[in-house]
């Protein structure tokens, strides 16, 4: 496997959907290749970085507006 | 009841509110439960709004989206009749609403129109970075992927989430909405796939895609020497 294929089937490896043949070459060349390690690494880095992120959150307006709604719905 | 998730599992306790089952939280919001309308509002809100951000500007368009849904919701309860799970039935309408919102806003793409022809194609690295035929290991690394600062230093936390935030805010639709419900948020690749209607290979091609980018502009801020 060459580097420029395997930078594109690291989102399928980490899901678990290469097929057997395709992920044994997959982490033969990761065995292999120091900068693809640090890739699929920096990939994963990513990944959590992302996970990260604050919640976003309803406005305290909006929140009591959708509740009052609910409100009016049951007694309507 | 209530869940504290470890913070190892999501950088940050998150308080997670654990429903009952569809049935019986269908049942309880037709009784009219407050509670439990409000813990399901409360629990699904934050991933709702990312969600919706994925197609509409900004974040009180996005606000606006979620409080549609929800009356959206509510008006068609009575005849929701539990073929999806509800969470699905609800995100549905969500994706729906912010979809129209988004075209209102002129500025989204149609879903499923056309695309750009290499929005989701082509290769998500840029091909110099690797050796041409002419190199001695074609398709391999010109030069190995810089080494990052690590994320851990908690003095550029605040600079990660911008750079985050900017590029999110300029993937297309549907890489920036599955992004945020498969990474940002925390659901699976079936729900994802069930909640945008999208096959599963299109779902791993667009969160691909998505992530790539990601990487990529942290790699400017965060690579050490040689730009990668």
């Amino acid at each position: 496997m060459n580097c420029d294929e395997f930078v594109e089937l690291v989102t399928a490896f980490l899901d678990d959907a290469l097929d057997p043949r395709t992920e044994a070459r997959f982490v033969e060349h990761l065995a292999l290749c120091e900068g693809c390690e640090r890739y699929l690494d920096q990939f994963r880095t990513t990944i959590d970085q992302l996970g990260r992120l604050p919640p976003e959150t309803l406005s305290a307006e909006t929140r009591t507006a959708v509740l009052d709604a609910f409100r009016d719905w049951h007694s309507a | 009841m209530t869940v504290i998730l470890p913070p190892a599992c999501r950088g940050y306790i998150r308080l997670v509110t654990k429903l009952p089952p569809d049935d019986e939280l269908v049942a309880a919001l037709g009784r009219g439960d407050d509670a439990a309308f409000a813990a399901v509002l409360d629990a699904w809100s934050a991933s709702m709004l990312r969600l919706a951000r994925s197609f509409v500007s900004t974040h009180a368009s996005a606000e606006e989206v979620v409080q549609e849904t929800w009356l959206a919701v509510l008006n068609g309860l009575r005849a929701f009749e539990g073929r999806s799970a509800f969470k699905t039935w609800v995100y549905r309408i969500l994706v729906n609403t912010a979809k129209k919102r988004g075209l209102a806003e002129r500025r989204s793409v149609p879903w499923a129109s056309l695309l750009p022809p290499d929005e989701d194609h082509g290769p998500t690295v840029d091909p110099a970075r690797f050796q041409g035929a002419e190199g001695a290991y074609p398709g391999h690394w010109r030069a190995a992927p810089a080494p990052w600062t690590s994320p851990e230093d908690t003095a550029l936390n605040l600079e990660i989430r911008r750079v985050i935030t900017t590029v999110l805010d300029e993937l297309p639709a549907r890489q920036r909405a599955v992004l945020s419900l498969r990474d940002v948020g925390d659901h699976t690749a079936e729900e994802v796939c069930a909640l945008l209607r999208i096959s599963a290979a299109n779902q791993r091609v667009l969160l691909h895609r998505a992530r790539a980018a990601v990487r990529e502009r942290l790699a400017e801020y965060l690579g050490t020497g040689a730009k990668t």
